[in-house]
């Protein structure tokens, strides 16, 4: 599973909510043994506080910055956000510390007091931010949100996509800020389509005769991954829940409201998903794997792939140059649905914090607002290619076309996002259900009346289980 | 005992029992303990919760439905693997009279090779071969038939008796070459006393193989059961799901495993011992129905 790309705010969220916690707990005795010993931010040095300064930097404090330096690289950093921040503040020496085990090299340094002043805390060896964050190790980025956005209007926070802030929450407050905006839809290759004259359908009237069309074409019209990516399937059910009824539903879904898996808009979503299981999802899909269904698509044999906007990326060495990765809203149920067709699924990613004993902690915030200002994101996404959190940041880049459909389907969702499961981060043994269900739905062994009331019963069975740790969401 | 012998002795084994202490029955003992709390695997200390979480797996189905798979796999693993196994091993054995069949050092190396395989490259390989459309090694040979690609592990049904299958091809090479081995050790006047008297090959087999060679089977009987209790690593690579379809090919370790992710560390601990329990109880039971009369070749 871990071979699986994933949600990078799910990744550290789990890592968060406790599977570090495993190692974490027996050795936080050592690791973060000093932890009391210092007094937060207090020891950081002080300039003078101004609207171009609003964390009262000192111009000649040194900034160490760690990255994880993976599959964006490090360049974004070294490139772009550094000379920004050295171009501010020339008498300032940043120390550039490229890494690929962040736990490794960071976490000892959190006992011994020693710390950087931002940390890309990615990968698959990132510190357990919930863990850091019960330490008091982490600042508190709320400042960073209510600053002065760079080189625009209003404050940081106006200047986000919907959700971003809420994605880097730990008890309530922002310790983290995520930076990867990841959109979720249906994935298909738009040379492909526009070779047969395919468009993408609106509804899902339209998407029924669509598949048909692809399924007389002689491919799968439709497939996703049953073995190990049944997950990508119950996200298409849930984002046409939330369609139908708006995103409460998710946040129900989320807190285990009683009666939600069986109310009316999710039970027409997975009636109508049902369908196209039935009609066009060939049985084999069942036992092959995303890597499989994947290499398929871009062989050319597969019309949708429901997944989130890394595919491109991942994809990258195995798609032939003339499949153009494109991005499609899930269809909408009728006309009197809550959210239009273009509302999509969208998530921030890929955390940077500060560490709340750092020495330069205002400096390390004004990093962190560099990297929220337009020129900022624009380089990261030159760089990278990814797309950021910042608003319209990346619009005109020459972006791939993976990047350059996201970008066009996140501009035409606007503020019609709908947010991430976050069930599948607090109720582990509820979702392995749910995935087991999305199967049985999908591939016909049971309708979706039972499969609505199967998971509501998991849903009940979690929520009256004394021993599993409650969360809560209101947004 | 030579002077300081006992010194030499205790000097040598004492480090070997004190790891088998610290890292095998300590963890044993502990997973006893953790069994009766609610401990979540935090830092939070463990509660005492006495046989809640045993009470509770009467109600779990996905241990219910693990347990009711290992009894399935309990009846068919080891019968089915002796069976192929002492069929293999008689013939490379015995296959001509007191001699193996042509080629048997051959075959013996080719049975003996997915013993010698990881079990992830096991899980690969049969990923290929069950393959649900018709890129499978086994649908693609359908195909040339006409035949439409059959689901081995996607329909619930089938998807069990398709991984018991990979287990049981996994497995007997190495009974063949143990039971070669026991037959090589059955001495040559025996057999040519009895093809004298006009035993026929079956009657070989049954009559003075098989009992000469009970002990080895007894063995394996245990080993093969003690197996059937397993199969993590094979439901796990190759089922739909890490258990699926529908749970229909879950086994205890794959639950064990998946309860402590759940961070029910208590109930996983139990179900451990439910495990413990069992595969104890396998072997007692086993070694007591098919005691014998030992045969001793004077």
């Amino acid at each position: 599973m871990s071979a699986l790309p994933q949600n990078p705010s799910r990744r550290t969220m789990l890592k968060g909510l406790g599977m570090a916690a495993l190692a974490a707990g027996p050795l936080s005795a050592c690791a973060f043994g000093s932890s009391d010993s210092g007094t937060p931010s207090t020891t950081a040095p002080a300039g003078p506080v101004s609207a171009e300064n609003p964390f009262g930097v000192k111009a000649d404090a040194p900034l160490e910055v760690v990255i994880f330096k993976g599959g964006l690289g490090d360049a974004y950093a070294t490139d772009v956000h550094e000379p920004m921040y050295k171009k501010a503040f020339p008498q300032a020496t940043i120390k550039h510390v490229p890494t690929q085990q962040i736990a490794q090299t960071q976490q000892p340094r959190f006992a011994g007091g020693d710390l950087p002043d931002v940390i890309a805390n990615s990968g698959s060896d990132l510190m357990d931010a919930g863990a850091l964050q019960s330490e008091n190790q982490l600042l508190d980025l709320s400042q960073l949100f209510d600053a002065p956005a760079l080189g625009g209007s209003g404050k940081v926070r106006d200047t986000l996509m919907p959700g971003t802030i809420e994605a880097g929450l730990i008890a309530g407050k922002p310790f983290q800020m995520k930076y990867i905006y990841t959109a979720y839809g249906l994935w298909y290759d738009s040379a492909l389509f526009a070779k047969n004259n395919w468009t993408p359908a609106t509804t899902f009237e339209e998407f029924d005769a669509l598949l048909g069309k692809i399924k007389a074409a002689g491919l799968q019209p439709f497939a996703y991954a049953g073995k190990n990516a049944s997950y990508y399937m119950y996200w298409m059910i849930a984002i046409t829940a939330a369609k139908i009824a708006g995103n409460q539903v998710l946040i129900d879904m989320d807190n285990l409201k009683d009666g939600v898996w069986t109310s009316d808009p999710v039970r027409q979503s997975a009636e109508k998903w049902a369908a196209i299981g039935k009609k066009y999802l060939d049985p084999s899909f069942e036992g092959l794997t995303h890597t499989e269904v994947q290499t398929s698509q871009n062989q050319g044999h597969v019309g949708f792939y429901p997944s989130g906007s890394w595919l491109e990326n991942e994809q990258k060495e195995q798609t032939p140059a003339t499949f153009q990765y494109a991005l499609t809203a899930t269809p909408s149920v009728s006309s009197s649905d809550k959210l239009p067709f273009g509302a999509l699924r969208a998530a921030a990613g890929e955390a940077y914090i500060v560490p709340s004993k750092a020495k330069n902690t205002a400096g390390g915030l004004e990093y962190l607002r560099m990297m929220l200002s337009k020129d900022g994101a624009r380089g990261f996404t030159e760089k990278t290619g990814n797309i950021t959190v910042v608003k319209g940041a990346a619009d005109g880049l020459p972006l791939s076309p993976g990047n350059k459909s996201t970008n066009d389907a996140l501009n035409k969702a606007g503020s019609n996002i709908i947010t991430y499961n976050l069930f599948e981060d607090w109720y582990k043994e509820f979702e392995t259900e749910l995935r087991s269900k999305t199967n049985a739905l999908m591939f016909g062994r049971i309708n979706a009346e039972q499969f609505c009331k199967d998971v509501q019963a998991k849903a009940d069975a979690v929520r009256n289980d004394s021993s599993v740790t409650k969360q809560n969401r209101t947004s | 005992m030579p002077r300081g012998g006992a010194r030499f002795v205790i000097g040598f084994l004492a480090l070997p029992v004190i790891l088998y202490l610290v890292f095998v029955i300590g963890p044993y003992f502990q997973a006893f303990y953790l069994a009766f709390t609610d401990w979540k695997g935090f830092s939070k200390p463990p509660q005492w919760v006495g046989f809640k979480n045993f009470e509770d797996l009467f109600h779990n189905d996905a241990f219910k439905a693990a347990v009711g798979h290992h009894l399935l796999l309990l009846l068919s693993l080891p019968a089915v693997t002796l069976v192929i196994a002492l069929f293999f091993a008689f013939l490379l054995n015995m296959g001509a009279g007191t001699r193996g069949v042509k080629g048997s050092r051959f075959y013996q190396a080719v049975f003996f090779f997915p013993q010698v395989l990881a079990v992830a490259v096991i899980g690969v390989l049969f990923q290929a071969v069950y393959r649900p459309d018709k890129g499978g090694v086994l649908n693609g040979i359908l195909d040339i038939f006409g035949i439409a690609p059959v689901g081995w592990l996607t329909q619930p049904g089938l998807a069990l008796w398709a991984l018991i299958a990979v287990l049981i091809w996994q497995q007997v090479g190495f009974y063949v070459v143990l039971f070669a081995a026991g037959m090589s050790s059955i001495p040559k006047e025996v057999i040519e006393a009895a093809e004298l008297d006009g035993c026929t090959r079956m009657g070989m087999f049954f009559r003075v193989t098989l009992p000469l060679l009970w002990d080895t089977v007894q063995v394996a009987w245990v080993y093969l059961g003690i197996l059937a209790f397993d199969g993590f690593a094979i439901v796990s690579t190759l089922s739909v799901d890490q258990g699926g379809p529908d749970g229909s090919t879950t086994v205890l370790p794959l639950e064990i495993w998946r309860t402590f992710r759940f961070s029910k560390y208590g109930v996983a601990s139990a179900m451990g011992v439910a495990l413990f329990v069992l595969s104890l109880l396998f072997a007692v039971l086993t070694l007591r129905v098919t005691r014998r009369e030992r045969i001793e070749y004077a």
